[in-house]
């Protein structure tokens, strides 16, 4: 069965939770965005393990915020689960109008018409004044079932928040990883013509994983807006979605946990080096990313899980 | 009298200045075993990759069971029940030889795969390990494959193309790469399987004991032509033949 | 003056612009078959280089002989790929030939990451004004409307390089060579060709071209950190657009991509910003893989 799935799951929360009693304010704020940045990167991953890496995922992350925000700004709802809901089936809706066209493109092509498509979205808000343009919007803090808090406690409540859906939404990630249709995934990688010639439809496995990706984009853009209080055009910029993809190469496809260890990573060295160097964490950040490829092509993940075996 | 399960009528090809395919009308009765013959770039491969939908004929008709399938994709006549395997094996590198299997037990099973269910689960890796032990390849099944000898890696390719109901079966040079004393061995177990469940099989050989011994009947190709359809003897000794294809045993 | 006549010479100029720094990017993948982002960079630092080296030209008296800001602009692009070029080429691109190309695309974005902060390191965050060439052309009068002549330099500057990179290619041993390599490369490496050289000289010139286009900017705009980041996506799009590896392409790309985005300011300015990507989604789907993408079946 799935013991040790659920037990990890359990573990991962639990380790979450800790944080909440445990970060000064300003880490648990960090840590709230380094994991909602890992539900897009998370996303990526999944795309990666079918052999695609989508260079436009700043397109769901902008949409899901933006989608959060008109709906609290307009329509006044200000309850999280609601605005994550609703976001996340925006990017649904566009994520299933896109994959099936999008799955038709490899390598290269496929990267930069996830980027073109991200960028129309930039390049639109920017020039839209109505959503703000170039500023881009505020947006409220939320509120839990009606339940209204202030400083920490909206702080801690926020980050229990997305620390459930990054367990929620690793743990179902796994799952489908080592589903029937995550092995054939695995195969499309490796041997497309050999997929299509046992009769499965190579595109429908590429569009599957692109709307799973762009639901976790659209949710992990929701909790970012909701954390800042602003959105703004650059949620689309491909040097945001840039930071995705690097997350998830540092990261690499065999391990979930590892996307999130990522994210945090590059947050904390992100803001430690603007304090500290804030002419030179680009150069630390190229450096790290060339080492990562050098010495560790299979991400972080090779670390703690081998592809070879089954650890489940 | 059986009826023809594939019927290619005036098919023509031609890469450029190449012409990989000319004029040929072949048709084939249910559980027949016919070969392919001819010279390196003579057309056996581009006549798989037609009947298989990898490539489209410029003319011509390709009929399965009576209905036509010219135009259509590898995965709609695979659906169909045609299957082939490969000359230079298709598989998974990255995958062990049990997880190929599973990848390929698990799409013959279903057209849809399963999102939940586990793929590395007790039943799915049975399924895989019987197959794997009917070709005799099961001891290599926590391998990787750059790791596996040619004759095991073309075992495995077939395997993979073979399920439940494979009704026309392509094999694509199923003893290249495979070491001399294996190749009747590797013939012997997959003819017999096939001819067991009463598949119709077409392969292409180079080996003309193979040839002779295992098939109802042979095509010579030249030149993207056909220049002989008949019993292995008579295509054999054929002075074309033996002057285009067997190069008269020089 | 109509509309279509401003919206052709605007695009022309744009167009002469795009080519000039996406040239150097199709032909660098036609060889080494690395999509280059670190090729914004060299842009960016060809920028700054030809803004300090035209500096300099007037602090040491060049207002005797103005023109010679230009040479000046050119030799600042000449040495950031005789230096950069081998150093990124031979330093650390060759190890990942034949490795997969998303991976390579990361790899270049790890350089363009590290070389965005060298150049503040050498030139600061301040930005750097060289407007001397720019103004010297003096402006062209047609119909209603001035242009700065230095923005007809460009189309010229366009053409002659397009003209180099097509003499020199088509019409030299070593050109030939290099198209051979583009073609196929595992080919002319049997047939004894020194991919190698080819490889290092091929990145060199694409190296001296990205510099070249940000030293012919330099002029137009206040130079600063950040530089290379749209440069590099829009020369993409054009590429894309022509189909990786065609310098006829890039030159077929550019037009289209310079053309579409005038005609964008002057009639749907809210269009601006993505028409690029627009006009590069729109090429894609209809050819997959761009308008003169070699495509061909793999033998199985
Ligand atoms: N995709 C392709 N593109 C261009 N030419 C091709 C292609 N496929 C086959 N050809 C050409 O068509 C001709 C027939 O090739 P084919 O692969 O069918 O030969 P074959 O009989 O299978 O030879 P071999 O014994 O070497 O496998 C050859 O000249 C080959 O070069
Ligand atoms: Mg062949």
């Amino acid at each position: 069965m799935r013991t040790n799935l659920m037990l990890s799951a359990v573990g991962a929360f639990v380790l979450l939770a800790a944080g909440a009693v445990l970060l000064p304010d300003w880490a648990m704020f960090l840590c709230a965005m380094a994991l909602a940045k890992g539900l897009v990167s998370l996303g990526i991953v999944g795309m990666m393990r079918g052999g695609l890496v989508s260079f436009g995922q700043g397109l769901y992350y902008c949409l899901g915020a933006y989608t959060a925000t008109l709906v609290a700004g307009q329509l006044g709802v200000s309850d999280i689960f609601l605005l994550t809901l609703l976001s996340a089936g925006v990017c649904l809706v566009v994520g299933a109008l896109f994959g099936p066209l999008l799955a038709g493109y490899r390598g290269i092509f496929f990267a930069m018409l996830s980027l073109a498509l991200s960028m129309v979205l930039y390049g639109t808000l920017a020039k839209l004044t109505v959503l703000g343009g170039t500023d881009g919007l505020n947006i409220g803090a939320p509120t839990f079932f009606g339940w209204d808090p202030e400083g920490r406690a909206l702080q801690t409540a926020l980050y229990l928040y997305v620390a459930v859906l990054v367990v929620v939404a690793g743990t179902l990630m796994r799952i489908y990883f080592d589903s029937e249709q995550g092995l054939i995934t695995l195969a499309t990688r490796d041997n497309e013509l050999r997929v299509e010639y046992l009769g499965a439809s190579v595109r429908t496995v590429m569009s599957y994983n692109y709307v799973f990706g762009a639901v976790l984009g659209g949710i992990g853009g929701t909790i970012a807006a909701l954390a800042l209080g602003h959105v703004d055009p650059e949620f689309a910029f491909w040097t945001t979605s840039g930071e995705f993809v690097f997350v998830a190469i540092l990261a690499g496809y065999l391990s979930v946990p590892a996307v999130f260890v990522a994210a945090i990573i590059l947050e904390m060295v992100r803001s430690f080096s603007n304090l500290y160097f804030p002419n030179t964490w680009q150069l630390a950040l190229g450096i790290f990313l060339l080492i990562v490829i050098v010495v560790l092509p299979n991400g972080l993940g090779s670390l703690v899980r081998r592809r070879k075996g089954d650890a489940t | 009298m059986t009826q023809a399960v594939l019927d290619v009528r005036d098919v023509q090809k031609s890469f450029g200045a190449v012409t990989a395919a000319k004029d040929i009308n072949v048709s084939v009765p249910e559980g027949a075993v016919y070969s392919l013959i001819g010279t390196n770039g003579a057309g056996k491969t581009t006549f798989v990759n037609m009947v298989t939908g990898y490539i489209k004929p410029d003319s011509g008709v390709i009929n399965f069971a009576g209905r036509n399938i010219t135009g259509m994709g590898p995965r709609q006549i695979t659906r169909l029940g045609i299957h082939r395997s490969f000359q230079i094996a298709q598989l998974c590198n990255e995958l062990t030889v049990e997880e190929n299997m599973v990848v390929a037990a698990t799409i013959h099973k279903s057209a849809r795969p399963s999102f939940w269910r586990n793929a590395h689960g007790a039943e799915a890796r049975e399924r895989a390990l019987a197959t794997l032990e009917r070709f005799r390849i099961a001891e290599h099944r926590n391998r990787l494959i750059p790791e596996l000898s040619g004759g095991v890696k073309k075992l495995l390719d077939i395997a993979m193309a073979i399920a439940g109901q494979t009704k026309v079966m392509l094999l694509d040079e199923p003893t290249s790469g495979v070491a001399a004393d294996e190749k009747f061995p590797i013939m012997d177990l997959v003819i017999e399987a096939l001819r067991a469940e009463g598949v119709t099989v077409i392969f292409v050989e180079h080996d003309m004991d193979i040839v002779t011994r295992y098939s109802d009947r042979v095509l010579a190709f030249y030149d993207g032509r056909i220049i002989a359809d008949d019993a292995p003897e008579e295509v054999l000794s054929d002075p074309d033949v033996q002057r285009y294809v067997t190069g008269g045993a020089a | 003056m109509d509309l279509a006549a401003t919206i052709l010479v605007d695009g022309l100029i744009y167009a002469g612009w795009l080519f000039i720094v996406s040239v150097g990017l199709t032909l660098v993948f036609g060889v080494l078959n690395i999509l280059n982002i670190a090729h914004g960079s060299l842009y960016a630092i060809g920028a700054y280089a030809a803004a300090s080296m035209v500096g300099a030209y007037f602090a040491w008296g060049g207002d005797a002989f103005p023109y010679g800001s230009y040479v000046a602009m050119i030799v600042a692009a000449l040495l950031v790929a005789l230096v950069l070029g081998p150093l990124l080429e031979r330093g650390l691109l060759r190890f990942f030939y034949g490795r997969d190309e998303v991976l390579n695309v990361l790899v270049t974005y790890a350089v363009f990451l590290i070389l965005e902060d060298v150049m503040k390191l050498i030139w600061g965050v301040n930005p750097y004004f060289v407007y001397e060439p720019y103004t010297l052309l003096g402006d062209v009068e047609m119909g209603p409307l001035f242009y700065v002549g230095y923005d007809f330099a460009v189309i010229a500057a366009a053409i002659i390089v397009g003209l180099a990179v097509w003499l020199s290619l088509n019409r030299t041993r070593m050109g030939k060579v290099v198209l051979a390599v583009i073609h196929d490369s595992e080919m002319s490496q049997t047939m004894g060709v020194n991919v190698q050289r080819i490889y290092l000289g091929a990145f060199m010139a694409g190296a001296f071209l990205a510099a070249l286009g940000g030293a012919l900017t330099a002029p137009m705009i206040s130079v600063t950190p950040g530089l290379g980041v749209n440069v590099i996506i829009v020369a993409f799009a054009v590429v894309i657009i022509g189909g990786l590896g065609s310098i006829p392409g890039a030159a077929i790309g550019a037009l289209m991509v310079g053309i579409s985005r005038a005609a964008s300011v002057h009639m749907l300015p809210e269009a601006e910003l993505f028409i690029i990507y627009f006009v590069m989604a729109i090429v894609l789907l209809f050819r997959p893989e761009g308008l003169f993408a070699k495509t061909q079946a793999r033998k199985i």
